[in-house]
């Protein structure tokens, strides 16, 4: 069985018409993947296997200005140690093989705090990660180099709706082979604010807000009651900040540092990168009680 | 240099391919094409060879649409035409597609222009016989463009050209009487060429305009006569200018 990886190539094949009258096309690059009687199930649990939690909180939204984009910076894992069998032979002196038994523990540790979520496409365009970091850095880039080539051969800039179309089409001929990306491509083209939400499930949806990642029903709490769509720079980004904060509050997955950036005619910008434990301390200043002992202190006074 | 003629991707010691030099030949025998481009619209015009009596005349339009704003008239081997044409209206079709965006003429013609020296550089195959000219609008900026396509792959924008019989004495026409021009004017400029090589007659002639709100409209034979008969009388007033100055002095 072969798996196609045309989807890889940058460039397209050409197909030659040989001295075949019928013009058959030359067969796609491929690899072989292994022999199996349950196919379907090898592939359920190879996906299970690599599938992330999709842990973290990412949204996105388009108001008078432009598109604001906000995302968390943590990284979660959740992994289990495999069977593994290794023998060695040294010619006449033998090692003896040894053998681990399964163990699958299911643990949730925070990889990492300072994850680059916003991934910035090209000057104009940003995407956002949800779900595999991996797929998502490398397709991103894969874009990032679709959109130039594009600027390139046309002598003008893609639209935020060809470069999410991109994507989508070649993440769609990934379907079912256990790629994780649930991202927004945000950007501003000749049309304006643009904002798609894309997903390896080959969907690709155009809207006004979203919110992706295991803590988007809190964000989208706080950023639907607070949306306007005549909102001020200032007033998007406070917005932006506080649905990420309380995103990360309330869900484990998703933590760090608060991202806020800017889509705006001459491009994107970075608004701010705060800490989500400061952040609380800002949303809910410790007012200084009294301690017990001034309270002793008092009592025995009055 | 018979030698040198028979597999297309073998170059000749003097640097020619000659099977795409013999196909430039084919479109030299092929019925001629004009293309000028106006301010506000493109015209192209191509010779037609009287139709037979039996023909049903509409199954020979020589302009056809690649999409609702580009149209390509051509030169040389039609059946190779059919091909080529075929080829770019699904390109154009999967242009939309992809990036949800009609394409614009440049895309296109590099696409064609593309195919056609795919052809040149593939074992057992011969290039296609014909020279193009696509008009169309772009979609962005809303100006006219005309380009021209040849069988060695080659493309470059114009505007005004003439592809196939006596291209040469159509273009040297069109270098010294051209203008900016738009709307009648254009299709005057455009007729006025080709009657320097066909007959005069509305059934010698098929000419379309591409606008940008209409998309691309074919004239019809009256309409053709008309003008004709118009740029007729233009010409027989300044024949006649030319030869009274002299009585009066």
């Amino acid at each position: 069985m072969k798996l196609d990886t045309s989807g890889l190539e940058s460039f397209p094949s050409l197909i030659l018409h040989g001295n075949d009258v019928a013009g058959e096309i030359s067969a796609p690059p491929s690899f072989d993947l292994p022999n199996s009687n349950d196919f379907d199930g090898f592939l359920k649990e190879a996906i299970q296997m690599v599938k992330p939690a999709k842990g973290t909180t990412t949204l996105a939204f388009i108001f008078k200005e432009g598109v604001m984009v906000a995302a968390d910076s943590r990284a979660s894992m959740g992994g289990y140690i495999c069977e593994c069998l290794s023998t060695l032979l040294f010619g006449t002196g033998r090692v003896l093989c040894y053998l681990l038994l399964i163990k699958q523990f299911f643990f949730f540790f925070i990889a990492s705090q300072s994850v680059k979520k916003i991934i910035e496409i090209n000057p104009y365009m940003l995407g956002t990660m949800a779900g595999g970091a991996a797929d998502c850095q490398f397709w991103h880039r894969n874009l990032g180099i679709k959109c130039r080539l594009h600027e390139l051969a046309n002598k003008r800039r893609i639209s935020v709706t060809g470069a999410s179309k991109l994507l989508a089409n070649i993440l769609y001929s990934y379907r079912g082979m256990g790629l994780s990306v649930g991202t927004m491509i945000a950007g501003w083209d000749e049309t304006g604010p643009g904002l798609y939400y894309v997903d390896s499930e080959g969907g690709r949806l155009k809207g006004t807000r979203f919110s992706v990642g295991s803590g988007s029903p809190y964000a989208y709490g706080v950023l639907d009651s607070g949306y306007k769509y005549d909102m001020s720079i200032e007033e998007a980004s406070e917005l932006a900040r506080r649905a990420i904060y309380h995103a990360t509050f309330r869900d484990g997955a998703s933590g760090g540092v608060a991202s806020v950036y800017y889509v705006g005619p001459t491009g994107w910008k970075k608004l701010s990168g705060d800490d989500v434990g400061e952040l609380h301390y800002h949303y809910n200043p410790v007012t200084p009680s009294t301690t017990v002992e001034q309270e002793m202190v008092d009592a025995a006074a009055a | 240099m018979a030698r040198y003629d028979r597999a297309i991707t073998v170059f000749s010691p003097d640097g020619h391919l000659f099977q795409v030099e013999y196909a430039l030949e084919a479109v030299r025998k092929g019925n001629a094409a004009v293309g000028v481009r106006g301010t506000d619209n493109v015209v192209l015009g191509v010779e037609k060879k009287s139709t037979a009596k039996l023909q049903d005349s509409r199954s020979v339009r020589k302009i056809v649409n690649l999409d609702n704003h580009i149209a390509l008239a051509c030169a040389g081997l039609k059946a190779d035409a059919r091909v080529l044409i075929n080829r770019a209206r699904v390109e154009c079709q999967s242009h939309r597609l992809t990036v949800e965006d009609p394409c614009t003429v440049e895309y296109i013609t590099r696409y064609i222009a593309g195919l056609q020296q795919k052809y040149t550089q593939s074992g057992g195959v011969r290039p296609f016989g014909l020279s193009t000219l696509i008009v169309g609008f772009d979609p962005y900026t809303g100006s006219p463009s005309l380009y021209q396509t040849d069988p060695s792959g080659t493309f470059s924008a114009w505007k005004a050209n003439a592809t196939g019989r006596n291209s040469n004495s159509i273009r040297e026409f069109l270098e010294k009487n051209f203008k900016e021009t738009a709307g009648q004017e254009t299709v005057k400029l455009a007729i006025r060429a080709l009657l320097e090589v066909v007959e005069s007659g509305g059934k010698n002639i098929e000419v379309a305009v591409m606008t940008k709100e209409d998309g691309l409209r074919q004239l019809e034979e009256a309409e053709i006569d008309a003008i004709v008969a118009e740029i007729e009388a233009e010409k027989a007033a300044a024949e006649a200018a030319k030869k009274a100055p002299p009585k009066d002095t």
